[in-house]
């Protein structure tokens, strides 16, 4: 079976197990367990490497102050840093203006367009709010059929222009029709696209800046690997992205993604997807996603 | 003469590669390891062989279930219909690559039918049905929510009243821990031998290029559920180079068939080893 990180983090700690304290001599063979575990769960090499680094500090600063075994302060300290690197509180979304617009953004299949429907339908049952949803996606065949059906299980509505194949002019006209028509949360789904694509990356540059929107989120597959770090930096540097969006949680992924991307454009992972299901979202707690990086 | 160790220095440089290229630290290793063993025995001059003992040995891991030489779509001649059964976790392309397979089956003048076995996801029908129509081929369906196994065993039947050569199946997508799902694979797959026997002919897991080491597990649980024969790799027209596979193929023994390149129609490649692993290094 999956050999995880908490029997790879007991295993090394078992070389400081019995010594007095943590120093640079006993320290290096768990760091680099830590290292390797990390790796294992997808966090990003040069992350890992950082981060290790930064462990490696706080534990040699640390130990004549504390009761604890040394093995135990190791796990404390991984976890603790882990926690932190992942951020505060859960955090919703800015619901503040009216109608509050909502951009999803992603790599293809990442999740967005389901998730657009979990977030509608949390937001009009757990917060009392009218969402709209809107039909971005030009490209994807039946796309705009697929946000249909997900608005009708939720008994939200959708906005879409088929003939038209303008995501810019389409969302403008979303939001149009939300302030007629009283929707107080403007959901607007996109199509899926690589951050290489430049022509692609241009328009939803072009849909940002012409809705203005109050949250931007960038929505990703919890199972990504490496790559989780080029993606986001490049989706963040165009779109200066409100929070993260990390989907299909419920499979068995350790998820170290979570902590690439945190690392590397420090903005909040606000919700979680955990299934296929409409219900099948939570907000975010880093202490949780901490454990099962760590298998805890 | 040529020198009988590899530079730390080099080795490092090699596994921050390797890694980032999602290879995972147990194949980076291994790659390393036989790295090393090899230099030991033979010597090496320069950076220049380094790369290509490098090339080799990873190539390697992937000859065993590649032979890396098939340069385009082929289909046994002796089956008939040709089955082949699509299957992955959400998300990864299976419905598109789908589309692209059958679009080059067809250019051959083969007879493709399509069966949409994803009754579950929304409009998943109807996504399927714009590449049958793109590609201009017939589809077999029935409506959302209906029992996949039934569709699977229509579209046979259909294929074999058509004398069609190619039945390409879609299947819903499905995270390889949910037991009750892979039980509904494992039945939709058993219901075609009811039809054809031995058949589906190719089961084809589909790996999003961009994901992690979870893939290994994937590969194993759709293994153990639906035995898979082949392995596609998506979305390599980004950033990502999904070197995860190598581990896989070399570990379960299944060769990777294909690789998607975009979302058009076009971009589905045959796999090529040496290719693939000069990605790394761009
Ligand atoms: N198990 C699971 N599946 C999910 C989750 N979120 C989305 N999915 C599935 O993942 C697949 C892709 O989801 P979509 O919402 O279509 O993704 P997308 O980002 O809109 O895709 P494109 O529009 O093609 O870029 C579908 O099969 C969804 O049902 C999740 O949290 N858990
Ligand atoms: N850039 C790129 N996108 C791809 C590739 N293959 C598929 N896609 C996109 O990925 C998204 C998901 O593809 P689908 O074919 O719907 O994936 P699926 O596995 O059938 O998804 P589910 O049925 O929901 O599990 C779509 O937006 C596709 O256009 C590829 O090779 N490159
Ligand atoms: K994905
Ligand atoms: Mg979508
Ligand atoms: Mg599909």
């Amino acid at each position: 079976m999956f050999n995880n990180l908490s029997d790879k983090l007991d295993k090394a700690l078992h070389v400081l197990k019995g010594h007095g304290s943590i120093t640079e001599v006993n320290v290096a063979e768990t760091l680099k367990e830590v290292r390797r575990a990390l790796l294992d769960a997808d966090v990003n090499f040069k992350i890992a490497k950082e981060f290790t680094k930064r462990v490696k500090e706080k534990a040699l600063g640390q130990n004549v102050l504390t009761t604890l075994q040394p093995g135990q302060l190791m796990v404390k300290i991984v976890k603790d840093e882990l926690t932190e690197l992942m951020g505060g509180d859960a955090e919703g979304v800015n619901l503040s203006a009216t109608p509050s617009v909502i951009l999803m953004s992603g790599l293809q299949g990442s999740g967005k367009t389901t998730f657009s429907g979990k977030l509608a339908n949390y937001l009009k049952n757990k917060k009392t709010k009218k969402p709209l949803l809107v039909a971005c996606d030009v490209y994807r065949p039946a796309a705009i059929d697929q946000l249909h059906v997900v608005g009708d299980q939720i008994g939200v509505e959708v906005f879409s222009d088929r003939g038209n194949n303008d995501p810019v002019a389409i969302s403008k006209a979303g939001i149009a029709h939300a302030k007629a028509n009283g929707h107080n949360v403007v959901i607007i789904d996109t199509a899926g696209r690589l951050a290489v694509d430049e022509v692609m990356m241009t328009e939803i540059s072009n849909i940002h800046k012409a809705i203005q929107p109050q949250e931007t989120l960038f929505v990703v597959d919890s199972m990504t690997g490496q790559d989780a770090v080029n993606t986001a930096k490049a989706f963040n540097d165009v779109l200066n992205f409100d929070g993260v969006i990390l989907t299909k949680l419920d499979g068995d992924t350790r998820g170290g993604a979570a902590i690439s991307i945190k690392s590397v454009v420090n903005k909040p992972i606000k919700f979680i997807g955990t299934g296929e299901k409409m219900e099948a979202i939570d907000v975010f707690y880093p202490s949780r996603m901490a454990d099962r990086i760590l298998g805890m | 003469a040529g020198k009988s160790k590899v530079d730390d220095d080099v080795l490092d440089d090699l596994e921050e590669v390797l890694v980032s290229s999602d290879v995972g630290v147990n194949t980076t290793l291994k790659v390393i390891e036989r790295i090393e063993a090899r230099v030991a025995k033979d010597k090496y001059l320069g950076t220049d062989e380094l790369n290509t003992i490098l090339r080799e040995e990873i190539a390697s891991l992937l000859s065993e279930t590649n032979l890396g030489e098939e340069t385009d779509f082929i289909i046994p001649q002796d089956k008939k219909p040709y089955v082949i059964m699509v299957v992955g976790v959400n998300g990864v392309g299976k419905t598109t690559t789908i589309g692209k397979l059958a679009y080059q089956f067809k250019k051959q003048g083969l007879k493709v039918v399509l069966g949409a076995a994803d009754t579950f996801r929304a409009a998943a029908i109807d996504q399927l049905q714009v590449w049958a129509d793109r590609v201009d081929i017939p589809i077999v369906k029935q409506s959302m929510g209906s029992d996949p196994a039934s569709v699977a065993f229509d579209t046979l039947k259909s294929a074999v009243t058509q004398n069609a050569d190619v039945v390409i199946i879609d299947t819903a997508g499905r995270l390889h821990n949910k037991v009750n799902l892979m039980n509904e694979l494992t039945k939709v797959k058993r219901v075609m031998q009811k039809v054809v026997d031995n058949t589906p002919n190719d089961v084809l897991l589909v790996l999003d290029g961009s994901t992690g080491q979870n893939a290994f597990e994937q590969a194993k649980q759709f293994t153990a559920a639906t035995e898979v024969t082949s392995l596609a790799v998506t979305k390599l027209d980004g950033t990502a180079k999904g070197g995860v596979v190598i581990g896989i193929s070399d570990q379960l023994k299944i060769p990777v068939k294909y690789i998607g390149v975009g979302e058009g129609i076009e971009d589905l490649q045959v796999f090529n080893k040496f290719e693939f692993v000069d990605s790394f290094f761009k």
